[in-house]
């Protein structure tokens, strides 16, 4: 039972508790690169996910084997082959999708997120936690993507396109502002989500401080 | 011939800038440019490392994978040809110039996993480059990287001392100013129109 619990808890951490992207601020360069549109977020959210999810498995299952001092280079190469994978199926199933997101795709490689995670978690935690680990991070990571994404393409383009469906019909009776959907965009973006987080954390702390006050 | 390498530096350093418009190399940027002079010595360490990778990672694309079709190991020996390039650089550094090696020292390790080393070497093959223009792009490139950090290590030092809301102290406020200096290098645009027609 507490077995399970420990995965449920490793599960979630990374959801909200530790998002790789607004709460360790790790992972920006993607994160801020493709976020133009909700599908980009997505795919690069999968992406990131199944990269996260293979090597986690992998370094956990050779972590006895390697030696530490050569730990780094042996996680790089695992990374490496599961982006070589990626990049690879992408290219065949999704080119238009592998078009857009660009050298992002390999560039997942060197994403601080999937390092961070072998060294830190799969290295000294067993197979099955690691995934659990790599499954909750990655989808952390493709909800912090999806939400700018979608707050980028609806103030962008005043509209949000989901697999080829428009989602508000003819679009939102306001006039775009383009800046969003350019560089400039995702930057003040990024930076909004992460200050109202704060905001939010800090209200809640303050709240729980002052129940405590009243209990005593 | 000679002005293909002007738009190139061009590019890579205004038009294109590295950080601001491409998105490359963004954990530097914001981790290491609280203070300028640590923001100039990552900004030489990476104009330094950049060209270096520019250089060989063509010479190991069109010498080794192209030649063999070997295409599929891009990404596999990219990384590993940076990674071990970083390391050589800071053994013979370490040997030759202990000066140099104290100023450059602390930031190669981190250079590693700085993707915009990664990102010049694809945008390299991708832009099917020549070796000397994938060495001008990687060196415009970590100029146009220094060009950034250094201007924002100057906003950041006044963001030091400015009043901001609590909520947004540290990375959020850093974003946002980093965004409208996103929105100032957006002037360079038709620099190209301005210049070339």
């Amino acid at each position: 039972m507490s077995r399970l619990r420990k995965l449920v808890d490793d599960f979630r951490n990374g959801i909200i508790p530790e998002n790789p992207l607004l709460r360790l601020v790790l992972g920006m360069c993607p994160a801020l690169a493709i976020s133009t549109a909700v599908m980009n977020g997505f795919w690069m959210g999968v992406a990131v996910t199944f990269v996260l999810t293979g090597s986690n498995l992998l370094i956990s299952l050779i972590r006895g084997l390697i030696p530490s001092r050569v730990r780094i280079p042996c996680f790089i190469v695992v990374i490496a082959t599961f982006v070589t994978v990626v990049d690879l199926t992408m290219n065949a199933f999704l080119p238009e999708m592998h078009q857009i997101l660009g050298i992002f795709v390999p560039l997942i490689v060197v994403n601080c997120i999937i390092l961070a995670r072998a060294e830190t978690f799969a290295s000294r935690k067993p197979a099955l936690n690691s995934v659990v680990d790599g499954l909750g991070m990655g989808l952390g990571f493709t909800l912090a993507l999806v939400i700018i994404s979608s707050i980028r393409e609806i103030l962008g383009t005043a509209n949000l396109v989901v697999a080829g469906w428009r989602v508000f019909g003819a679009g939102l009776p306001f006039n775009p502002a383009q800046v969003m959907v350019m560089p400039p965009g995702a930057f003040v973006t990024l930076g909004l989500i992460v200050g109202a987080l704060n905001l939010a954390t800090r209200r809640r702390s303050r709240r729980a401080a002052c129940r405590e006050e009243a209990r005593s | 011939m000679t002005l293909d390498l002007v738009a190139i530096v061009i590019s890579a350093i205004l038009v294109n800038n590295f950080v601001l418009m491409r998105f490359l190399g963004i954990c530097p940027f914001l981790g290491v440019s609280r203070r300028l002079s640590t923001a100039m010595g990552m900004g030489v360490a990476v104009i330094f490392v950049m060209t270096l990778a520019s250089a060989i990672t063509w010479i190991f694309q069109h010498g080794l994978l192209t030649p063999l079709g070997l295409d599929y190991l891009q990404t596999v020996v990219y990384i590993l040809v940076i990674a071990s390039l970083v390391q050589f650089v800071e053994m013979v550094i370490q040997k030759t110039s202990p000066a140099l090696y104290q100023a450059l020292g602390i930031y190669l390790p981190i250079i590693t996993t700085n993707c915009a080393i990664l990102g010049v070497a694809f945008i390299n093959v991708r832009e099917y480059y020549s070796f000397l223009e994938s060495s001008v792009n990687g060196f415009a490139g970590g100029v146009g990287f220094t060009l950034a950090i250094v201007l924002f290590a100057g906003v950041r030092e006044r963001l030091d001392v400015a009043e901001t809301p609590a909520a947004l102290q540290g990375v959020p406020i850093a974003l946002i100013s980093a965004g409208l200096m996103s929105v100032g290098f957006f002037g360079f645009r038709n620099l190209f129109h301005f210049l070339f027609s």
